[in-house]
């Protein structure tokens, strides 16, 4: 009923920067899609054109099969929640949440019925005749949820929701969040974030954005797993991927790639015959490194150990090795004895590798 | 550590001192205006306001009345009275003549030309003996009196209503409520179309206001009331008034009042104007629901400055309005009592605390307004 569809769509400022670039996206009816990226990559930007705050510079945008590029953000059946709250600041939280129902004559009693409705579910009953500025940021920022469910829209957006509250809040508001949208299974919501955590704890499909463009959407795990370039393979998950070079020495069933002059290792990858003698990208995230020892020959990587952080529930070493000058990070789980100093070495499922080419994309896709 | 709280704290101190100052500086001429405003002419005329308190010193000619009340008494005519009508004033030393008028202390008694004797008591009692009648004109007296301090709203009662300051008081309210209103309620609705509404030529606009705020008001007076007399004529609308000087009040106003405006409002936080778009409110519905109530500082903070400008204006009531007696407005009716009573202290003084009462009125009412407002527009 509400499904979402971005052709072509542009975005340029009348300063000519060229904000977003041939965006196309199908987001289907009742799914939770989270835009992610980098500040100032244009999350904001895509979501107020969605909004209608925002002129399309080119493409179409339609809702429901329509095209709503020339249609006021009140007819386009969305509602929005802002990073400030954006709450009236001269209105009780029952009139913010009523304005929009005012605003469009709605008679009295129904009114109140869906402003009482939305409170109760937020648990904002006690404060409705309150100012904004005496609730705490958690409570304002539920009123300005409550303020977008009152108008019962086909989508919902937000805009990075949660980075006014302090991280206890956060985590909490967050599954709120996620609770609201299990009341709401029919509800299509947008959401933008830069923290990926509340992306990959949030989403249905992710779409990660950099510099204007779609680098991938995909299920949060799905962009875990088969990240689609270097890009996506860093962004996603923390500490981020360990990007080594390597060349690839030779095709066929099996890739084998010269990791230095006298380690190499093999993946379960076919590639074609002229990709052979490239330089390429390996990648290594660093909870799917194994410990093994100097002599053993799984060894893909040995070094002295740079630093340390031992964080209890896990441990991160930072090794320095001669591949190049970025640290490599290894994150093992619980409390090891192990000194900045020490030398360690380090080995790694071949499935777990991912393989870039040298312009950053995946060699599995 | 040490240093800089006490650095803080001899800095605080200088604020609080220049505030002090400034207070002082403010009200010790406001007091003054209206004790001097309230005190007995003659007191008034003789001694400054600071010595209201204290009685006053006064050399006094009296003539007693015309010698009907004259007794006789043996082989001597008397008159008797007192000095003073009603106050209670005392005598302390008395004369015949105006060569030496505190001659004589009192309860004594001075002998006269033609074997008159007077005695003047310190309450003002008198009594003047003659052996031959009292003709027609009565004896002069001069006397140095302590007259104690006496306070009194003679000086407005006279300046209301037989100077006409009741009515010019009148004419100015005419004057300013309207110049006041106007201009707040056509830049409101400016500013929000200059800082919110998207429009071809809005930036034009923009610097078309700001340019008009350096034009000198002396400069375009006379063009703008020939082009009002020149519209005024077509109309049938005579040249000078209310109207007329609305429109000018209003003219004068709008620039600096749209500037301030637009500043302030284009300062609100756009999300939460994005935020009533996107719940569906018109351009109308956001100024009348979001934007007006949260000006609401600045539209009082140029309401003041609006308010007291109109109020104290001269030039453009006199262009405007002329200074016919029915419409003359506080300034101009205190300019002419320069002329006509500048010698009357307590003309001056009252018709004076009359003008400056409004003003302070909506000063004291508005101030903390004034305060947060101007604050508020300047620092977002
Ligand atoms: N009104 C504007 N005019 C010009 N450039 C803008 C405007 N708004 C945003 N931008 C630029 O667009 C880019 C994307 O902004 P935005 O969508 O807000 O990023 P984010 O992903 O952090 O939300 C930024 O580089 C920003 O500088
Ligand atoms: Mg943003």
């Amino acid at each position: 009923m509400a499904d979402l569809t971005l052709t072509n769509v542009k975005k340029v400022y009348a300063n000519s920067v060229e904000v977003l670039r041939d965006i196309n996206l199908d987001i289907k009816q009742g799914e939770f899609i989270v835009f992610v990226g980098p500040s100032g990559c244009g999350k904001s930007t895509l979501l107020r054109m969605i909004s209608g705050l925002e002129d399309i510079s080119a493409g179409t945008l339609e809702i429901d099969g329509q095209v709503v590029n020339d249609i006021p953000p009140a007819l386009r059946g969305i509602a929005m929640v802002f990073q400030s709250y954006a709450l009236y600041p001269h209105m009780s939280v029952y009139d913010n949440m009523a304005f929009s129902l005012q605003i469009a004559k709605e008679n009295k009693a129904n009114i109140d019925k869906q402003v009482r409705k939305a409170a109760e579910m937020l648990q904002l009953t006690p404060y409705l005749d309150r100012l904004p500025k005496a609730l705490s940021g958690g409570q304002r920022q539920r009123v300005a949820i409550g303020r977008a469910i009152v108008r019962r829209p086909k989508v919902f957006l937000f805009d990075e929701p949660l980075s006014n509250l302090d991280a206890a809040l956060r985590v909490a508001t967050r599954m709120e969040i996620a609770a609201l949208k299990e009341k709401m299974p029919e509800s299509t919501m947008i959401y933008v974030t830069h923290d990926q955590v509340e992306a990959m704890t949030l989403a249905d499909r992710i779409v990660l954005l950099s510099n204007g463009n779609i680098e991938q959407v995909g299920a949060p795990l799905e962009l875990y797993e088969q990240p689609a370039n270097v890009f996506v393979a860093k962004f996603i998950g923390s500490p981020a991927m360990n990007i080594l070079p390597v060349t690839i020495n030779k095709v066929g069933s099996q890739t084998n790639l010269a990791i230095d002059a006298t380690t190499s290792v093999n993946l379960p990858l076919q590639l074609d015959k002229k990709e052979e003698g490239k330089k390429a990208q390996l990648g290594i995230r660093p909870e799917d490194f194994t410990m093994t020892a100097l002599h053993k020959n799984d060894v893909l990587i040995s070094g002295e150990i740079a630093f340390v952080e031992a964080l209890g529930e896990s441990t991160l070493f930072h090794v320095k090795t001669e591949l190049h000058d970025e640290l490599v990070i290894a994150k093992f789980p619980g409390v090891w004895d192990i000194q900045r100093g020490d030398a360690l070495a380090l080995a790694a499922p071949a499935e777990k590798l991912h393989l870039f080419a040298a312009d950053g994309n995946n060699y599995s896709q | 550590m040490l240093t800089s709280s006490s650095k803080k704290s001899s800095l605080t101190w200088l604020v609080h001192l220049s505030v002090f100052l400034l207070v002082l500086i403010w009200t010790i001429p406001t007091a003054g205006l209206f004790v001097s405003s309230i005190r007995d002419k003659d007191q008034l005329s003789v001694s400054g306001w600071w010595t209201a308190l204290a009685s006053s010193e006064q050399k006094v000619v009296y003539r007693t009345p015309v010698p009907d009340s004259q007794i006789q008494e043996a082989d001597q005519y008397v008159l008797k009275g007192n000095l003073f009508a009603d106050s209670n004033a005392s005598v302390s030393a008395f004369g015949f003549s105006s060569l030496k008028p505190d001659a004589f202390v009192v309860g004594s008694t001075a002998t006269m030309k033609k074997g008159k004797t007077l005695t003047v008591q310190a309450n003002g009692d008198y009594v003047v003996t003659s052996p031959v009648p009292f003709t027609k004109r009565g004896q002069r007296i001069f006397y140095t009196a302590d007259v104690p301090p006496r306070f009194t709203l003679d000086n407005y009662r006279e300046v209301l209503g037989s100077e006409g300051l009741a009515k010019s008081f009148i004419n100015s309210l005419t004057v300013t409520i309207p110049s006041t209103v106007i201009p707040i309620l056509m830049a409101a609705f400016a500013a929000y179309a200059l800082a919110w509404m998207r429009f071809p030529g809005r930036a034009l606009l923009l610097v078309t206001v700001v340019g008009l705020l350096v034009v000198p008001l002396q400069m375009s007076l006379i063009p703008l009331l020939k082009a009002y007399n020149f519209i005024g004529e077509s109309f049938g609308v005579g040249s000078k008034t209310y109207l007329g000087i609305w429109l000018a009040h209003t003219a004068f106003g709008l620039p600096l009042a749209i500037y301030l405006l637009r500043n302030y409002i284009a300062g609100l936080p756009g999300e939460i104007i994005e935020s009533a778009r996107v719940d569906g409110a018109s351009d109308f519905d956001i100024f009348r629901k979001i934007v007006l109530p949260l000006s609401f500082p600045a539209l009082a903070s140029f309401s003041i400055f609006q308010f007291l400008w109109v109020w104290n204006d001269l030039l453009v009531a006199m262009v405007f309005l002329g200074n016919n007696e029915e419409q003359l407005v506080l300034t101009g009716r205190l300019r002419e009592l320069l002329g006509s009573r500048g010698g009357n202290w307590e003309i001056l003084t009252a018709s004076a605390f009359i003008t400056i009462l409004v003003p302070l009125a909506v000063f004291f009412a508005l101030q903390r307004f004034l305060v947060r407002g101007l604050l508020a527009g300047s620092v977002k």
